[in-house]
């Protein structure tokens, strides 16, 4: 006999703690059908007949949040064998409101009151026989933190579960039919209010407490001086610890996200060297020999890069969520939000997207309302993640070598911020007719996570990227590189005779004749020609992969001769520096080296000569920048995004409008640009 | 007077919730019921939302929502 026992509670009551320690790692993340919450499952670690489902964290089961109407459909329903309502303890009155609607269902159901700890420190008393007889329920103290007192609550489940004890029934509970919702959230909260009472002893009162913990972080977290620069500071050792180079400023101390990231780099590139040789001793024909390594390797080392990012974000993300900080974060940024049509908890995911959009789609699960949460996702797409930036700064020494480089970089920045700014409004406007959403938060109580559940966030995050996003990384990117390397040639065997191969150059590749036929549209733009456009394509496997493209179509600007030049001047530790072996110059690693570290961090302020022919002028150069700002993000963002938003019809709208955006931003560029200058 | 006009730590209980809809059961739910005391402890930084003492707990909320909430010191 198997049963199901559903686990309900307020948000930030520990349910997902005691969810995590009774199931441990036998658990499942899917979705409930037709909205974008998390429907997690999972089979008790002792017993495993006993299936546990993770209710979705709710105040009440009043139908108007989608969070409350699966809840309240699971219990009305589908009628669990039992339901394990988790109390925090601290605001038993406001917890006991969603466990009194739970009882009045008539469904065997269990309180357990967690934050016993806390509880204890505030030197209140509960009388749980007391609490037990006036619901007829069982109710054990918890401490899920510890993990004291689950198997006492998992017999409790079992003994309610065998005798078919169901919740006495109790006059307030015949309320709900005959009075209005006004009147009936008050009984109920009166009624609640009188059991408090009778079954709490509290030695110091209300107000009388001395100030706690919480009150202490926050007079600096929320101070109205303090509170800023407090969130810059935790937010840039946050971005730090992923992303820096220079961890804590110290030179070459690379942060655990870089470090790991450099470690999954390099084990992945000597993988691709073991396949390669073995596929080069295997005698592979060419083709399949740049499949595997350029289109197959290369999709998945895209993949697998953004892995340890993910993994230290999140870390760090869902401890400051824990621990109660996100919420004030939302509390402090919440009125400038506002005024954009979003609220204060969309600040961390965009913030996030000068990191990486990829973590900073995924971290839109945390805002509460539908509108804020598509708003957000598709204004990530805009933000200047760390792939976009050789690309301005390849362009800016190129084409702004005798200009202000800081103010154009600065100014493609600013562009990111006021292009969202005036999207989320018009959205706004257009989707929503101004409805704005709700802000009322509960600010919990400061608490220090667990390791095993900022951990399992973790780890969650990392495994849904890879299951949800994979995929579509891997199949685009192969689609990519099929247009790339094959043309008609290919097929009727003139390559064959021509190369020795049926792939075809880039330029003459599929991309490059669907390049020739698109590139007309950004005649208005500047860059109307075939090998700007191309570079856009692929730019889509990963951003900096336009600096890339543009090397390979631009070839006859970097010359042997032209390379030999360049670095004659350079000495032997420069070279060395660049990596060159032992500081020599060698002529067949010099296009790699001048790709990925000249052109790169725009060192080059000449480079590539003929780029000028096809974007002739600055204003140009500044159209091709900003629609590579905010043209669709990487594949990895774009399967981010199908994770978060569910449907292929909303994620294709909203590259769409990513798309509409980016043009109409380039021609006013261009075209403005052309009236001033 | 209106909960909105309460100053960081004064007292004040509840009268009425003059909301509609969907954001009026949200406030029942989370314990802001006729007759119930609050106190508001402080204003964000930027000038709104506020930040109140509820059945022992702290809540949120933004001024245009506590400016329909009447309230009596």
């Amino acid at each position: 006999m198997s049963y199901t026992i559903a686990l309900a509670g307020n948000p930030n009551s520990g349910k997902t703690t005691v969810f995590n320690t009774l199931t441990g790692s036998r658990q499942h993340v899917g979705n409930w059908p037709g909205v974008t919450v998390d429907k997690k499952e999972g089979v008790y670690r002792k017993n495993k007949d006993m299936k546990i489902l993770d209710l979705p964290g709710t105040y009440s089961l009043s139908p108007y949040s989608a969070e409350e109407v699966i809840a309240r459909d699971f219990i009305v329903n589908e009628s669990p064998d039992c339901v394990i309502d988790i109390l925090d303890g601290t605001s038993l009155e406001r917890n006991l409101y969603l466990a009194l609607q739970i009882m009045e269902t008539g469904i065997p159901t269990v309180l357990g009151i967690n934050m016993m700890d806390e509880v204890a420190l505030r030197k209140d008393v509960i009388d749980f026989k007391r609490l037990e007889a006036e619901f007829g329920v069982a109710v054990v103290p918890l401490e899920a933190r510890t993990g004291k007192g689950i198997d006492v609550l998992m017999d409790a489940v079992s003994r309610t579960i065998e005798e078919k004890r169901v919740p006495k029934r109790l006059p307030v509970y015949e309320l709900s039919k005959k009075v209005d919702e006004d009147t009936l959230a008050d009984k109920r909260y009166s009624f609640i209010t009188e059991i408090v009472e009778a079954s709490v002893r509290r030695e110091i009162k209300d107000g009388e407490q001395k100030q706690s913990r919480t009150d202490t972080i926050d007079k600096v977290l929320t101070h109205k001086i303090w509170a800023l620069p407090a969130f810059a500071l935790i937010m840039y050792l946050m971005f730090a610890a992923t992303f820096s180079e220079n961890f804590l400023f110290i030179p070459g101390l690379p942060s655990p996200g870089i470090a790991l990231a450099t470690l999954v780099e390099n084990l992945w590139a000597l993988f691709t060297e073991v396949i390669s040789s073995a596929l080069l001793s295997a005698g592979a024909a060419t083709w399949a020999y740049s499949l595997v390594i350029f289109g197959i390797m290369e999709g998945l080392g895209a993949v697998l890069g953004f892995l340890p990012l993910i993994l230290v974000l999140y870390i760090l993300m869902s401890f400051l969520e824990d621990s109660g900080y996100m919420a004030r974060v939302a509390f402090v940024m919440d009125r400038l939000f506002r005024k954009f049509g979003l609220s204060g908890r969309s600040f961390i995911p965009l913030l996030m997207g000068f990191g990486c959009s990829v973590p900073a789609i995924m971290a839109t699960r945390t805002l509460d309302s539908e509108k804020d949460r598509k708003i957000t996702t598709l204004l990530c797409g805009f933000m200047p993640c760390g792939a976009k930036l050789p690309i301005f700064i390849m362009f800016v020494s190129t084409f702004f070598s005798d200009g202000n480089k800081t103010l154009v970089l600065f100014f493609t920045y600013m562009l990111s911020l006021v292009v969202s700014i005036v999207v989320s409004l018009i959205i706004n406007r257009v989707a929503y007719k101004g409805e704005t959403s709700n802000f009322l938060m509960e600010l919990p109580q400061y608490r220090l996570p667990t390791l095993t559940s900022v951990g399992i966030h973790g780890y969650e995050k990392v495994k849904g990227f890879i299951q949800k996003a994979g995929t579509i990384i891997l199949a685009a990117t192969i689609l990519i590189w099929t247009l790339s390397n094959f043309n008609i040639a290919s097929f009727n065997g003139q390559n064959q005779q021509e190369y020795g191969t049926p792939l075809a150059p880039i330029e003459s590749s599929f991309l490059a004749s669907t390049g020739k036929v698109i590139a007309p549209i950004f005649k208005p733009a500047g860059f109307g020609e075939w090998r700007p456009t191309v570079g856009v394509a692929t730019g889509w496997i990963a951003k900096e992969m336009v600096v890339v493209t543009l090397a390979q179509l631009y070839a006859d600007d970097i010359s042997d001769e032209y390379l030999t030049g360049y670095f004659a001047d350079a000495t032997e530790d420069e070279l060395s520096e660049l990596g060159f072996e032992e500081g020599l110059y060698d002529s067949e690693a010099a296009r790699d080296i001048y790709t990925d570290e000249v052109l790169m961090t725009g060192s080059d302020a000449k480079a590539l000569p003929t780029l000028k022919d096809d974007i002739k002028t600055k204003q140009a150069a500044l159209a091709y920048m900003a629609f590579n700002l905010l043209c669709m993000p990487c594949f990895a963002a774009v399967g981010a995004m199908k994770r978060e938003l569910k449907t292929w019809r909303v994620t294709l709208g909203q590259v769409g409008i990513q798309m509409l955006t980016a043009y109409i931003v380039a021609v006013f560029i261009n075209v403005v640009g052309n009236l001033l200058f | 007077m209106t909960l909105g006009e309460l100053r960081p730590g004064e007292k004040a209980k509840v009268v009425s919730i003059g909301t509609t809809g969907a954001m009026r059961q949200r406030i029942l739910d989370m314990g802001v019921t006729p007759n119930v005391e609050v106190q508001l402890i402080k204003i964000a930084p930027l000038g709104d939302p506020v930040e109140i003492t509820v059945r022992g707990y702290q809540l949120s909320l933004r001024k245009s929502e506590a400016a329909l909430i009447q309230v009596r010191k």
